[in-house]
């Protein structure tokens, strides 16, 4: 079952990446993405055979300029993030950032035969916080994938992923409080540089 | 993340002395983890445990045997559960889902070979899995403390009560030959932990913190579990007093 979970992990992620159009209905939007994501995958022998540095481009080229990095960090920092500094802020941002993207280029390789179905959206259509459902249906049984994507100007932004009922922001929460509390915000910054280095060395 | 296999009256005695202790625990989200000591002390036995044992038996497993005869263990299994899944519904009162179930059993059973085959999900009768722990919670138990037990791994006190019943149903009971019963039991152990191999590995990757990770991952998994994809939201909370200083792991 967790392959699924891994497929669905990268799906939101590259699907994220796709280029948005302007002033499309968020979930067109994600409809559209997952569709190019899937072909995508399936169509790169090297990403299926496990090219892990190919991935991680697809995912930081394609993926990153959708997704609303900024709030999703902050959002996971939680109320220490108005005490740090700018340059604390960046350098969360960023290992954080190195982290989704290898934890999704990760799960990239388990995208097979995988189609995506939206789910009916319940969301006014001035709203300007959405919350746009989808199941990943493949081998086994489906996986449930939800977005939480913010209206920015004419474009819509994904600010948080949930798979199988896991909210991504609200999961790396509680592990960045209690690094924050262990050793304050620089402690956390070093913890995740010290993650990002082993795993990347691991590769 | 269960993982089946010790006998269910060892878990009713451990889990009777527990119940009554605990009896007077609050429902508990993310934020307060009571029994932290015991939780990281078990975790800690089951991570080596794993290491040790688990791990590389069920990626000896995973080399050895072909895909196509794994695919037809965790079918076999999977189609067991269904059985139970569709007697949950019932009890929760969802006849239709607790119907779906039953025929998707008939028919792997029948056209899959003793469910060997998942002929119902290509058929699109889906998996709508549940067990007794989220009957509870249907029921209006709220989920309580997280729990770790030995090899058995993560719980809440809710799914722990439910543990007897829902390892009371289980493929290697049906045999009266008690190394019969062991074989398949370690059977679905491995078959289990196989299928999380991946997941394993990528968790080892991106967790800070792993037994936070777990915990959180596995409460927030039930509760959009017992709701069937739909939670209520959570209140905000940003106001929360500053967390006290967590023990190391």
């Amino acid at each position: 079952m967790f392959k699924q979970v891994l497929a669905a992990l990268s799906i939101t992620l590259v699907l994220a990446g796709a280029q948005a159009q302007s002033a499309t209905a968020p979930d067109a939007l994600i409809k559209q993405l997952s569709n190019e994501v899937i072909d995508a995958v399936k169509s790169d022998k090297a990403i299926q055979a496990g090219d892990v540095s190919k991935i991680i481009t697809l995912v930081d080229t394609k993926v990153m300029p959708n997704v609303n990095f900024q709030r999703m960090t902050a959002s996971a920092v939680g109320r220490y993030w108005r005490t740090a500094t700018p340059e604390q802020q960046k350098r969360l941002q960023d290992e954080f950032k190195i982290l989704i993207v290898r934890t999704y280029a990760g799960a990239l390789t388990q995208v097979k035969d995988q189609t995506v179905q939206l789910k009916p959206m319940r969301a006014g259509a001035d709203d300007p916080e959405v919350v746009v459902r989808t199941e990943v249906k493949g081998r086994g049984d489906p996986i449930q994938l939800d977005y939480r994507l913010e209206k920015n100007g004419s474009e819509w932004k994904i600010y948080d992923v949930n798979v199988l009922g896991v909210w991504l922001v609200e999961q790396y929460k509680s592990s960045f409080a209690q690094e924050i509390g262990a050793a304050g915000v620089d402690g956390l910054i070093a913890k995740l540089a010290e993650r990002n280095k082993a795993a990347a060395n691991k590769s | 993340m269960k993982l089946p296999s010790l006998p269910s009256s060892l878990r009713g005695v451990a889990l009777g002395a527990w119940l009554l202790a605990a009896a007077g625990a609050t429902q508990a989200q993310s934020a307060s983890d009571p029994l932290e000591g015991w939780n990281r002390a078990v975790f800690g036995f089951n991570e080596g445990l794993d290491a040790a044992v688990l791990k590389p038996v069920a990626t000896g497993y995973q080399k050895v045997v072909p895909e196509l005869a794994r695919r037809g263990v965790s079918n076999f299994f999977g189609n067991f559960s269904d059985g139970w899944s569709a007697v949950n519904q019932l009890l929760q009162g969802k006849p239709v889902a607790a119907a779906q179930m039953t025929i998707r059993v008939a028919t792997n059973t029948l056209f899959g070979i003793a469910g060997l085959f998942d002929v119902a999900s290509d058929l699109g009768i889906e998996r709508q899995q549940e067990d007794f722990g989220q009957t509870l919670g249907r029921w209006g138990l709220p989920a309580g403390p997280y729990v770790v037990w030995p090899l058995l791994g993560p719980s809440s006190l809710r799914d722990s009560a439910a543990l007897p019943l829902d390892l009371s149903w289980r493929p290697a009971l049906l045999s009266d030959d008690e190394a019969t019963r062991y074989g398949i039991t370690a059977l679905q152990l491995i078959d289990a932990r196989a299928n999380l191999l991946s997941a394993g590995r990528l968790v080892d990757e991106i967790a800070l913190d792993k037994y936070v990770f777990i915990r959180d991952g596995y409460l927030s998994r039930r509760r959009n579990l017992v709701y069937d994809g739909e939670p209520p939201e959570l209140p905000d909370d940003t106001k929360d007093t500053p967390p006290a200083a967590p023990s190391k792991p």
